[in-house]
């Protein structure tokens, strides 16, 4: 299974922000997308250049209550991982759950093309097992007649 | 107005393609509490079941056994089957948008995609998907040749569809005829000149498509032997690190199988070779204008940033004569006159099952999407059951929403009268159970589970419907 099995379901716009925004945008497009994460563009284009979470987020807000009015640039993780349609889903979960991160910027032949959470992932891997249970189930029942 | 969803006023319901996901969405939609629902399905063969029959392998029977459960689904009292009936060329989508409340497309994924290399149109280079169909009786493939006169052949792609051409090649007459493979290739691979056939893997063996089972299997032939060489057996630094990380140990097992294979077996009449690491850069042709050779790259694996091994070519060449190819890297979706299409993907445009418009990115009323044309051609068959239910759960969210389609004739009678006034040779469901029946009493006296009708004319004969 490939992570452009998850693309293909969801929608194909990303919700992105600019560097130089006040994380009151930030936090405003969180709420109104229902999303944790959001990835960050350089100004007049979609190359990625950050991502900023909302765990991101809460750890400054516990340092400064101004954190409304700082720049997502000050606070957006810049060691961006990213990853491709044809990567397989299983080391991409591997890889998230090392590395503790919940949300993947995916990108094709340079353009950003869509995100894909933790959450997508392991639904992605349920169906999966369900699946493949589902199948068997089937075939040792269809046995016993 | 009487409610939707009511005994006065039932939820009416579209399928589009009676495959494995066609009949879990129909599954789904019984199940449901909140809503009573009446189900219409189209397909537009005379057959149900669409790749369990005309997909798995013949050798494969128990994997068919699932017809049982779609078999419970079809015979609920709110169920139509309309075989033999095809969106674009009997019905269009605004008859449908007549008929029924929602529509819901699982014409699944039926054509190959494309290597994207030169030669890949020479004569004897083959989309494995078509032979597939061509060796299960399906009557869009019935007219199909394959020059089987030669001694070598090679399957490129290393997933379960790749394994099931291989298998079929490498399988004695007798093997052949103990199952519902189509007569007339059965015919033809009795005569099969084949001797050794090679599967073509551009990963290593962890990393290949198909499963332990699968692969399994392929030790267990009458009268072929199986050989992986050594080198290419062997795991290379990455995979074996990200192996040993995974503790998967399916995959563990999967390799263990195929470095099993290291030792050539001479005493069998056919030889299978699983080859790893290599890409096929073109095919080469003859005098004669068809395949002779494949190209091949040794390929080397490197780790993304997120963490997957892909291949990138050396500068290692090799060339591998063959006399007929099989391409089997993956089935693709067709595009449906009028429905949003995610052309590079082969998939209906669509977030969880809802049909998306391309220009304004918001859902189509009323069209749904499920199965692999939903999210490309990946899984097992009940792999399309959990799918099923997220487009079936959509649906039910948007009746409780109001947005729906207001069809001017929701009625069983009307779909029919619909159906009848442009096809006249429709196939009910109770049709398919005689045809069903006819087949598998032919099969009988052969000692095999069914003998196939691999036209529609021969199965409309067969009903007296012609």
């Amino acid at each position: 299974m490939k992570v452009k099995r998850i693309l293909a379901t969801k929608s194909g716009s990303v919700i992105t922000i600019r560097p130089e925004q006040p994380i009151r945008d930030a936090v405003a497009l969180l709420g109104t997308h229902n999303i944790g994460a959001l990835v960050v563009v350089a100004p007049g284009s979609d190359r990625p250049v950050g991502i900023i979470s909302e765990r991101d987020i809460i750890r400054r807000a516990a340092e400064n209550e101004g954190v409304f009015s700082e720049s997502v640039k000050d606070i957006m993780t810049r060691e961006l991982i990213t990853g491709m349609p044809q990567d397989d889903l299983i080391s991409v979960m591997h890889t998230m759950t090392e590395r503790r991160f919940r949300h993947l910027p995916v990108v094709d032949e340079g353009r950003l093309i869509g995100i894909i959470s933790i959450g997508d992932v392991l639904k992605a891997q349920r169906d999966e097992y369900r699946g493949e249970i589902d199948t068997l189930e089937t075939q040792i029942l269809a046995d016993e007649v | 107005m009487v409610q939707l969803g009511t005994e006065e006023r039932p939820l009416r319901v579209a399928i589009v393609g009676a495959g494995p996901t066609g009949f879990y969405t129909a599954e789904q939609l019984f199940k449901q509490r909140q809503l009573v629902v009446e189900v219409d399905m189209y397909e537009r063969l005379p057959t149900p079941y669409g790749l369990v029959r005309y997909g798995v392998a013949p050798d494969h029977q128990k994997i068919k056994s699932v017809t049982a459960v779609f078999d419970r689904t079809a015979r609920r009292p709110n169920f139509r089957f309309y075989g033999n009936v095809e969106l674009g060329r009997d019905i269009s989508i605004e008859d449908l948008r007549r008929h029924y409340h929602q529509i819901v497309y699982t014409t699944g994924a039926q054509t190959d995609r494309s290597l994207g290399i030169p030669g890949e149109e020479l004569r004897g280079s083959h989309a494995a998907t078509e032979f597939v169909a061509w060796y299960n009786g399906h009557p869009d493939f019935r007219h199909c040749q394959f020059d089987l006169s030669g001694e070598r052949a090679a399957v490129i792609g290393v997933g379960n569809v790749a394994v099931d051409v291989c298998r079929i090649l490498c399988r004695t007459p007798e093997e052949l005829a103990k199952t519902d493979i189509a007569d007339y290739a059965l015919e033809a691979l009795r005569d099969s000149k084949i001797k050794e056939v090679t599967m073509i893997g551009r990963r290593g063996p962890a990393q290949a498509a198909f499963t332990t089972p699968e692969v399994k299997e392929l030790g267990e032939l009458d009268d072929a032997s199986v050989y992986t060489p050594p080198d290419e057996a062997q795991l290379d630094p990455l995979s074996e690190e990200a192996l040993a990380e995974s503790g998967d140990r399916a995959t563990t097992r999967k390799v263990e199988i195929i470095q099993g294979y290291t030792e050539a077996d001479s005493n069998k009449a056919r030889k299978l070779i699983l080859r790893f690491m290599v890409s096929p850069v073109c095919f080469l042709g003859d005098e004669d204008g068809s395949v002779g050779a494949l190209k091949l790259v040794k390929n080397e694996l490197y780790r993304t940033d997120a963490g997957s091994l892909r291949p990138r070519a050396t500068g290692e060449h090799e060339t591998l004569p063959v006399d007929i190819v099989f391409r089997s890297i993956g089935y693709t979706g067709v595009p449906l006159p009028g429905v949003p299409f995610k052309d590079s993907w082969g998939v209906i445009q669509n977030e969880a099952g809802r049909v998306i418009d391309i220009q304004s990115g918001e859902p189509v009323c009323g069209e749904y999407t499920a199965g692999w044309i939903k999210r490309g051609a990946t899984g097992v068959i009940g792999t399309n059951k959990p799918d099923a239910a997220e487009t079936v759960e959509a649906m039910v969210e948007d009746v409780a929403k109001g947005r729906v389609l207001e069809p001017s004739h929701p009625h069983v009678s009307a779909a029919r009268e619909l159906v009848a006034s442009r096809q006249p040779v429709y196939f009910t469901y109770e049709d398919w159970l005689k045809l069903d029946e006819i087949e598998v009493e032919r099969g009988k006296a052969e000692g095999r589970p069914r003998v196939k009708f691999c036209t529609v004319d021969e199965m409309l004969n067969a009903l007296g419907k012609s």
